[in-house]
């Protein structure tokens, strides 16, 4: 499973550019499901059948990462830029980008009247090595993502973009060992999750599902001074009880603990304060979709270097694995 | 420039859209194949393609603009207003305004620079304590006048600056124009549902059902948008650039640009040599950003024609941008394919 979340998470795809993390991913479902479709937002939608007489179920994971958009080019080639979703300034400056024709940057910042304080946008730049406008390989509009190799450290796993390619691994995982299930699973690898749910939005709205279930990354409060949380690394998958944008339907919730407890899998509860998933977007579909989330707790979002544990990874999958064979 | 200058002139800001729904079902009646007006206010004019595999395209624009409301009199007869959408409060000293449709003239007091204390004229007055003077003879008058509720918007009219033309509402008025000489124009291979939309500037309201009700392959939103092309102390985006032709968005605060469209429109612009750039990403939002929404999803593009100075009394645009912006449009649609839809 390390070299497929290797592959995933090193693959370029900011939210609106998820084509080379699709490609990769149709490649790897198409021999696994009975149906692979790519919706009109470019969302991939890959069903097993159900046997009969189970439930019409959605398990979402978004392939988009967050990442930086070139918004000008200067006299002297370097570029400004804007964030695309949840960027911190404090996580650009000496930082690498990579673009998607391989064009490689490097963030810098303008002199600051205080160093000790983190830059605005406006203060940062990137410089791809170019001497000015004519030479320089990246034009307005262009999109970049964090550029960091993936590494395995013991039980943890690090890599840019483990929000959300982790959850695009348990969802692979899941259909590759899913065995017959009364279910009809519809696994979406959603677009946009960063920026406006807008792909788990119009898929769910195509597929008319009776559940839906986000899989996603939470963050952790088990980090020096951290915020408070009750998710630790390592502790297993995550059962969302809410977040910032939306509230578990309990039967979903209670579906993911039945699942976990039957199968003797760890589990912790998740309350988080802040950020949403593809589920707050898939709740409100048509006449409402009852839904949850199952959370791989993860340290340093939206850094390029996002830690998980594998045990907790392979927790989900199992978890999932359980749950689908339950009505 | 005739129908810009008629839609310039005429008054609409949101929930308020009659008069430029008059000007526009006149403008494109005997051009359009069916005319419909839905629950919201949005004017629909549907033109048949005439290719074999047809889409169904829709092509936005909106038809409100920004603008002010009574909200309450004051003892002397003046009027007490709230903006409609997001307008700057430093615009608005000195600025003149039709009151109602029926455009009785009013102007935004301010006190004589003569009587300023030490200090009053560096602050920004924000509207709640700025008043709308219509000459009324107290508060009875005011009432009789411009009852609760009126709308009001900047009193400008439409000329020539050079070679370029002064108006207010360019946004969207501008996208308006470019969307009634596209139904006007030669027919096109694709069906075209083209929505004068309703409520754009307070939340993309008509553009949401416009776009459930058409069930659209995709879309594009037509702007007017911003252009910040003024001399600068840092080498910084002018965002988009008077005459430098139609301005394409990749992304803004509401939504992504559908890969296939912005080659489409790009390629088209090189292959026929027409100028164009793109618009700052991360700026603004437009019809776009709720039309992609609807159903399964809609591929949407946006494009627009710069405009200085928009969400002002006044802005100012190049014709040529204008006019590109059509042609863009045009033969963009020309070369669209369903293939184009189609993801990697």
């Amino acid at each position: 499973m390390n070299d497929l979340i290797c592959q995933l998470t090193e693959a370029y795809g900011p939210s609106g550019f998820e084509d080379a993390v699709r490609s990769l991913l149709r490649s790897v479902v198409t021999p696994l499901a009975d149906e692979v479709r790519v919706t009109p937002l470019g969302s991939l939608v890959a069903v097993r059948r159900g046997t009969g007489n189970g439930r019409r179920i959605v398990l979402a994971a978004h392939m988009d990462e967050i990442g930086v958009m070139v918004t000008y080019v200067d006299e002297k080639g370097f570029l400004r830029f804007t964030p695309i979703g949840g960027v911190s300034p404090l996580t650009c400056l000496g930082a690498r980008v990579r673009f998607e024709n391989g064009t490689l940057g490097v963030i810098g910042s303008e002199k600051r009247e205080d160093p000790g304080k983190a830059p605005t946008f406006e203060q940062l730049y990137i410089d791809v090595g170019a001497t000015g406008r004519d030479d320089c390989p990246v034009r307005v509009g262009d999109a970049a993502v964090f550029e960091r190799p993936f590494a395995v450290q013991g039980r943890r796993l690090v890599a840019k973009a483990m929000d959300d390619r982790i959850g695009c691994a348990v969802l692979v995982e899941t259909l590759r060992r899913l065995g017959p299930t009364p279910h009809e699973v519809h696994f979406v690898f959603s677009v946009q999750e960063e920026t406006t749910l807008s792909g788990a939005r119009t898929a769910a709205y195509g597929i008319e599902p009776d559940m839906a279930i986000a899989v996603d990354v939470t963050g952790t409060g088990d980090t020096p001074e951290s915020r408070p949380m009750a998710v630790e690394l390592g502790k297993g998958p995550a059962i969302k009880v809410q977040d910032a944008g939306m509230i578990a339907h309990p039967t979903v919730r209670e579906w993911l603990v039945r699942a976990a407890e039957a199968a003797g899998i760890p589990y912790q509860m998740e309350v988080l304060e802040w950020g949403t998933t593809d589920a707050a977007a898939m709740q409100l579909v048509r006449s409402g979709v009852p839904s949850g989330c199952l959370s791989i707790p993860c340290r340093y979002i939206h850094t390029p270097s996002e830690m998980v544990d594998q045990e907790d990874v392979e927790g989900a999958v199992r978890l999932l694995l359980h749950a689908l064979q339950t009505a | 420039m005739e129908l810009l200058k008629e839609l310039s002139e005429a008054f609409g800001p949101s929930g308020h859209e009659k008069e430029i729904r008059q000007v526009l079902r006149r403008a494109l009646e005997g051009h359009a194949d069916r005319i419909w007006v839905d629950a919201l206010g949005n004017l629909h004019a549907f033109r048949e393609g005439t290719g074999a595999d047809r889409l169904r395209v829709l092509l936005a624009a909106h038809m409100d603009e920004v603008g002010l409301m009574v909200v309450g009199h004051d003892d002397s007869g003046g009027l007490r207003v709230r903006a409609i959408g997001g307008i700057d409060d430093r615009v608005f000293p000195g600025a003149q305004v039709w009151v109602g449709p029926d455009r009785i003239p009013g102007v935004i007091g301010l006190k004589p620079v003569h009587l300023l204390e030490r200090g009053e004229d560096e602050k920004v007055i924000p509207i709640d304590q700025l008043l709308v003077d219509i000459g009324a003879k107290g508060k009875e008058e005011a009432q009789r006048w411009a009852p609760l509720g009126t709308p009001m918007v900047f009193a400008t009219r439409f000329e020539e600056v050079g070679a370029l033309v002064k108006g207010k509402s360019f946004d969207d008025r501008a996208g308006c124009t470019v969307l009634a000489e596209l139904v006007r124009g030669e027919r096109l291979p694709h069906d075209l549902y083209a929505v004068f939309t309703v409520q754009e500037e307070v939340g993309l309201r008509g553009a949401r059902v416009a776009a459930y009700a058409n069930r659209p392959d995709c879309a594009f939103a037509l702007e007017g948008t911003i252009a910040d092309d003024l001399p600068k102390k840092k080498d910084v985006s002018p965002t988009s650039e008077l005459g430098k032709g139609p301005a394409i968005t990749v992304m803004d605060h509401t939504f992504i640009a559908h890969r296939g469209l912005l080659r489409l429109l790009v390629e088209t612009a090189e292959a026929l040599g027409i100028p164009y750039q793109f618009k700052q990403p991360g700026i603004g939002g437009t019809d776009s950003g709720a039309i992609h929404l609807a159903r399964e999803g809609v591929p949407c593009g946006t494009v627009a024609v710069p405009c200085r100075y928009i969400h002002s009394p006044v802005s100012l645009l190049s014709p040529a941008d204008l006019e590109n912006t059509v042609r863009l449009m045009r033969e963009s649609l020309r070369r669209l394919t369903p293939a184009v839809l189609e993801r990697a």
